[in-house]
């Protein structure tokens, strides 16, 4: 028994110390210009990240993120729930949405870049673009999920039009509507750092893409790491907050079963 | 029965009216000023450049560069992720070993490899390839990897008692039991893999749909750029579209189908 609890929490550690102890070994006499001695990389992590370019640029990074990804969010769930609730408004407007949700949302930069310029706007309102769609789909989907005998107690007992959405509607709808905004976010953090890349003066994939243009291998490789770690930490960070709102589910659930 | 006719009705009128809607609308709003006319040409001006990049051959070229890529990726993310996704999901000590990396890496922003790959391979379209192989594997070796444990043991058991080998268990009991997680695995990385390309194409500047965006935008050839952002959401769709009728063809027989089709 303790052999095996052992087990369960050193086995997954494994893996990740072998591929970075391999890594360390492989590439400390290294002198290829692409494959930096990870020693370097580490230097640089800590000379550039630590924590000068933590202001400059991780953190106009990261508002515009947030900005973008919370209204993506939010007009995802209010159209979806306006588009879920009106089953022709939904035929009706189904194919120009999947048709949009089909354009490569990078091909949405080109867009917001001509027709509102190279400012925060335009990165924001990339974002919101590209990571709208799985809220909005997932919304309209959730809401007509709905078990209609909820919605017939709700009504019969003499709830209003709004309250019914917010109490009975949305709830029931919130796991559907909760895997949506996951999806969004990796959509996000990718439009975010190409924003960066192809039109900026600062933040984490302007960063990168400056380190790589001035063929400064080991600060290109410091730049991934940190996008990487940014990655971890909002997934991690949403996981978190997604187990709290949504224990109530859980729990009936168990109950249920 | 004029109730179902009416819907039958209603199921074809609506969405052609939902497209006329939103045509009419992204036609009127450059030309009453809503949109900057100057950055957004009326849908009609973008259409009929669309039209011209096919009648004058201009999007053969690029599109095949974009498909020769696409393809490329998911052959070698097929070859690399289902394996890979059996193999963990086969052992509870595979799952563990690798479940922590994997976890550490799908988070990872397929993008922000792009300078470390314009470091290794310059502006070679391997990059492209490698860029959308890296995206394009994770949702393949976690359907596999759901696929495998989903497989019911009494079937595995029932399999093995009636003496069949591992390689026939693996292609009559494992394999056929997996295949719908595969499907769904398979359709999500194609259109990941889709963006990825497309991605390395505008970003770096490599030749196929995407980099005849970035020049046209360049050139402020807004019509042509507009139009090749239309051809390439068409492919999206076709993409899509293709894999979910590849889906239902194979997988007529699995339950998850014929719920689908009730």
């Amino acid at each position: 028994m303790t052999r095996s609890r052992l087990g369960r929490l050193v086995l997954p550690l494994v893996l990740p110390a072998a591929l970075i102890a391999l890594w360390w070994w492989t590439s400390s006499s290294s002198t290829t210009f692409f494959f930096p001695p990870l020693s370097r990389i580490v230097k640089s992590l800590e000379d550039d990240w630590l924590f000068e370019q933590v202001g400059t640029d991780l953190v106009p990074s990261l508002t515009r993120f947030t900005v973008g990804y919370v209204l993506a969010v939010a007009s995802g769930i209010s159209l979806g729930v306006l588009i879920g609730l009106a089953p022709r408004v939904r035929r009706a407007s189904l194919p120009v949405i999947e048709f949009l949700r089909s354009i490569p949302p990078p091909l949405m930069l080109p867009f917001v870049l001509v027709v509102i310029g190279i400012g925060d706007n335009s990165k924001i309102a990339l974002i919101v673009l590209g990571a709208v769609w799985p809220v909005l789909l997932n919304t309209v989907d959730g809401v007509r999920g709905v078990d209609p005998l909820m919605l017939d107690v709700a009504r019969s007992f003499g709830l209003g039009r709004a309250t019914r959405i917010r109490r009975v509607m949305l709830p029931a709808a919130s796991p559907k509507i909760v895997a949506g905004m996951r999806t969004a976010l990796s959509i996000g953090l990718i439009l975010m750092i190409i924003s960066e890349m192809v039109a900026s003066s600062n933040g984490l994939g302007f960063r990168v893409l400056s380190a790589q243009r001035s063929f400064d291998s080991p600060g290109t490789y410091a730049g991934v790491i940190v996008i990487g770690v940014v990655g971890l930490v909002v997934n991690f960070g949403f996981l978190v907050v997604e187990a709290r709102i949504m224990r109530w589910h859980r729990g009936a659930r168990r109950v249920e079963m | 029965m004029p109730v179902s006719v009416r819907r039958q009705a209603e199921a074809i009128v609506l969405p052609v009216l939902g497209v006329a809607a939103a045509l009419a609308a992204f036609e009127v709003a450059p030309r009453v000023g809503i949109l900057p006319r100057a950055a957004f040409p009326p849908v009609s001006e973008s259409a009929r450049a669309l039209w011209d990049l096919i009648a004058t051959g201009d999007l053969w070229s690029p599109l095949f560069d974009t498909l020769d890529s696409w393809v490329r990726a998911m052959i070698i993310a097929t070859l690399i992720g289902v394996p890979l996704g059996l193999a963990i999901g086969a052992s509870r000590w595979g799952r563990l070993l690798t479940g922590l990396t994997i976890d550490f890496l799908r988070p990872i922003p397929s993008v922000a490899l792009i300078p470390i790959l314009v470091l290794v391979y310059g502006t070679s379209p391997t990059l492209k390839v490698t860029l959308a192989v890296f995206g394009a594997t994770f949702p393949l070796v976690f359907q596999a990897m759901y696929g495998m444990t989903d497989v019911d043991p009494v079937a595995k058991d029932t399999a093995r008692a009636f003496g069949m080998g591992p390689l026939t268990r693996l292609g009559r009991v494992v394999l056929p039991s997996c295949a719908p997680y595969l499907a769904t695995g398979l359709r999500i990385s194609a259109s990941i893999a889709l963006i990825l390309v497309v991605t390395g194409e505008y970003v770096v500047g490599l030749p196929g749909l995407g980099r005849e965006v970035l020049v046209a935008q360049s050139s402020a050839a807004y019509d042509r750029m507009y139009a090749l952002i239309m051809a390439a959401g068409i492919l999206g769709v076709a993409v899509n579209l293709a894999f979910m009728a590849v889906e239902r063809r194979v997988l007529f027989w699995h339950p998850s189908q014929r719920e689908a089709a009730a």
